[in-house]
């Protein structure tokens, strides 16, 4: 039997602005398992980006449950969370979002620093990752002298230094151009294949075939999630 | 996160932003750097003050009656004139003081003056500072005789015009020949020099060897004092104890010689070291007061300047806390960091204050009499001053920032 390692169960967010309320997620229950490549899709403002934060334990739920690897999170404190973050949690965003003074080198170390990690190891397992993400030339550059596609994959490096559960990509090629975004999403396939679960969220239809399961939401309900196998040649 | 990362990282930050870090640490750098400067330069005159220059003038465990004080802060001309109506000081007053004081003690009249000298071979010194003394002044003002010898009672007696020279005086006058028993002529009257006095170096640049010292009977004494007539009287007790009582004897003596009733103050002075001393610690006193008021306004100041950049710098970066905090750092790893930060920034502010105080104390003592000196304690207080005002201001900002909720800090632009 497989293991889920995200499974919610009417997990919903809703923001007071003012007199409105802005029901963001409405009740989501899905479960994703051991190395599963998911896209999620959905048009603007449907509650990506929302259920993201809530996976990756940014954000905590108005309602419903969630449970990473077993673990109930909705009722954990801040530094619980924070430390689910460190350990559980790999995230790539959009706007890469490095330390602009830092090394590559540096930039990966940021979460060993935070988990304690002592100064040798920390150096060895960033390098290491560095070496994975096809870096292993750059680790002293600093991002300012990087093309963005190295600087998406230090951000890859970083989310996979501490060996997370899931890794959740907030569209991770939108600022990218067509070539380089395909040269990340190879690299996602890659990690795909030895056996890391992604979820990444996507508006291009492209980049969702490389996935083998694509969940649809709108207005902050699923409307679609089917499962078939990646479309595109690795 | 340790200590030890957020620390680097401060350092890192500051470094990135020198010239921004630089202006937000103005207000610490020169509040720190007038303490120290002050403070160097206080104790060193305070140093200066009690090895130095009271002892020089007043001499250790010596009571010196006058009939105006020897050191007055402003005084007004209906002080000035109550002192011209004071009775002056005669030798008889000493002798009724040697005769009546039961406490030991050595007593010595001295008047003084200022005069030219000159050599019987035409060189000449000008200002030399002239005492008709009697043979104690040696023994109270602790003067010893570097060549030939004192003046003894029988000389001094005598009224014989024989001089004691301070060593400048004897050496403007007669260079590398032996000055004893030669003659030096001080107006008009010709002396016999019997001893030079042991170098005494310089008070406020001013020298203290240019002096000529003769019996009081002797010639010299009519030039400094109407016959009679007397500048001070020294008393000289073994300590500080007998310096009291003799201090009360004379008061005692002096106003039964001078028929004053109970109610009226006295008619002269009594001084001690400690007075002269009291005078220059008052003025120590209101520096100490006023400069560390100046210090903790700058300083308060430079805090606040502190919090402010701080939290500029909080906002400028609320992107880069949201990712910190993505990957896992507590509130209290933010927190830490922003504070790290903020007193590390003080402290580097405090420590180029502590330079540049240094560097202007060593400047007044070059361009000026003010020797400096300043204690550890100063510059161990003035760091951690610095610390303690970078991690004040950097409270309010680093709860803030430590605060701020991921998700909303990710979005911020
Ligand atoms: N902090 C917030 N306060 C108020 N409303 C919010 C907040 N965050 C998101 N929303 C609202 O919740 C809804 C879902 O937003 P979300 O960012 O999850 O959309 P998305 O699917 O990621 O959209 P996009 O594709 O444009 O990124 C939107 O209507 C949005 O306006
Ligand atoms: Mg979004």
């Amino acid at each position: 039997m497989k293991q889920a390692i995200i499974r919610t169960k009417g997990l919903s967010k809703e923001y007071v602005m003012g007199a409105e309320i802005i029901y963001a997620l409405r009740g989501i229950d899905v479960e994703i398992e051991r190395n599963e490549y998911v896209a999620l899709m959905g048009p603007s403002g449907s509650g990506k980006s929302t259920f993201m934060n809530l996976i990756g334990c940014l954000d905590t739920p108005t309602a419903g449950e969630y449970w990473l690897n077993g673990t109930a999170v909705a009722r954990l404190n801040d530094d619980q969370l924070a430390a689910i973050r460190n350990r559980e949690i790999g995230f790539v965003f959009q706007t890469f979002n490095l330390l602009p003074r830092a090394t590559a080198l540096h930039n990966v170390e940021l979460p060993l620093i935070y988990g304690g990690t002592g100064a040798r190891e920390r150096r060895e397992r960033a390098e290491h990752v560095l070496e994975r993400v096809g870096l292993a030339d750059r680790m002293t550059h600093r991002p300012s002298e990087l093309s963005g596609g190295q600087k998406q994959r230090v951000a890859v490096a970083r989310a996979l230094v501490n060996d997370p559960a899931i890794l959740l990509a907030d569209e991770p090629t939108g600022n990218l151009d067509s070539r380089t975004g395909a040269e990340i999403m190879a690299l996602f396939d890659e990690l795909h294949d030895s056996g890391q679960t992604i979820l990444l969220v996507t508006h291009e239809h492209d980049v969702a075939l490389h996935a083998n399961r694509r969940i649809t939401l709108l207005d902050g309900l699923i409307e679609s999630d089917e499962t078939q196998a990646a479309q595109v040649a690795v | 996160m340790s200590l030890r990362d957020a620390i680097r990282l401060a350092f890192a930050q500051i470094r990135a932003q020198k010239l921004k870090s630089f202006f937000s640490v103005i207000g610490v750098v020169i509040g720190v750097m007038f303490l120290i400067a002050v403070v160097t330069i206080v104790e060193g005159m305070n140093r200066y003050m009690e090895e130095d220059f009271a002892r020089s003038l007043f001499g250790l465990n010596t009571l010196t009656v006058s009939r105006q004080p020897s050191m007055m802060m402003n005084p007004s001309d209906e002080q000035w004139r109550e002192w011209r109506r004071r009775p002056r000081l005669r030798t008889e007053d000493a002798e009724a003081i040697r005769e009546q004081l039961t406490v030991p003690a050595r007593v010595a009249i001295e008047s003084s003056s200022t005069s030219r000298a000159r050599s019987v071979r035409g060189e000449e010194v000008s200002g030399v500072w002239l005492s008709a003394a009697s043979p104690e002044i040696f023994r109270i003002r602790e003067w010893d005789v570097a060549e030939g010898r004192l003046f003894g009672p029988l000389e001094a007696e005598a009224g014989l015009p024989v001089v004691v020279l301070g060593s400048e005086t004897a050496e403007t006058l007669f260079g590398s020949l032996n000055p004893l028993g030669r003659t030096v002529r001080i107006r008009d009257v010709s002396f016999e020099v019997i001893g030079v006095l042991e170098s005494q170096g310089t008070l406020f640049t001013m020298s203290l060897d240019n002096r000529a010292i003769a019996p009081a009977s002797s010639p010299m004494g009519r030039m400094t004092n109407p016959r009679g007539v007397v500048d001070n009287i020294l008393v000289k007790a073994d300590d500080p104890t007998a310096l009291e009582l003799a201090k009360m004897e004379v008061e005692a003596i002096m106003r039964v010689r001078n028929r004053l009733r109970p109610d009226q103050p006295n008619n002269f002075e009594l001084e001690t070291q400690d007075q002269s001393m009291a005078f220059w610690a008052t003025m120590s006193r209101i520096l100490f007061i006023a400069f560390p008021a100046l210090v903790g306004i700058a300083l308060v100041v430079g805090g606040m300047v502190i919090m402010n950049i701080m939290l500029m710098s909080v906002v400028e970066r609320t992107q880069e806390i949201g990712m910190r905090k993505s990957v896992g750092a507590r509130r209290r790893d933010v927190l830490l960091q922003i504070l790290v930060e903020s007193g590390t920034l003080s402290f580097v502010g405090a420590s180029i204050g502590i330079g540049l105080g240094l560097g202007l104390a060593k400047l007044v003592e070059a361009v000026s009499p003010m020797p400096a000196a300043v204690g550890y304690h100063w510059l161990a207080l003035a760091a951690g001053m610095g610390i303690v005002v970078g991690v004040l201001a950097g409270l309010y900002p680093a709860s803030r920032a430590s605060r701020l909720d991921p998700v909303v800090a990710l979005r911020a632009e």
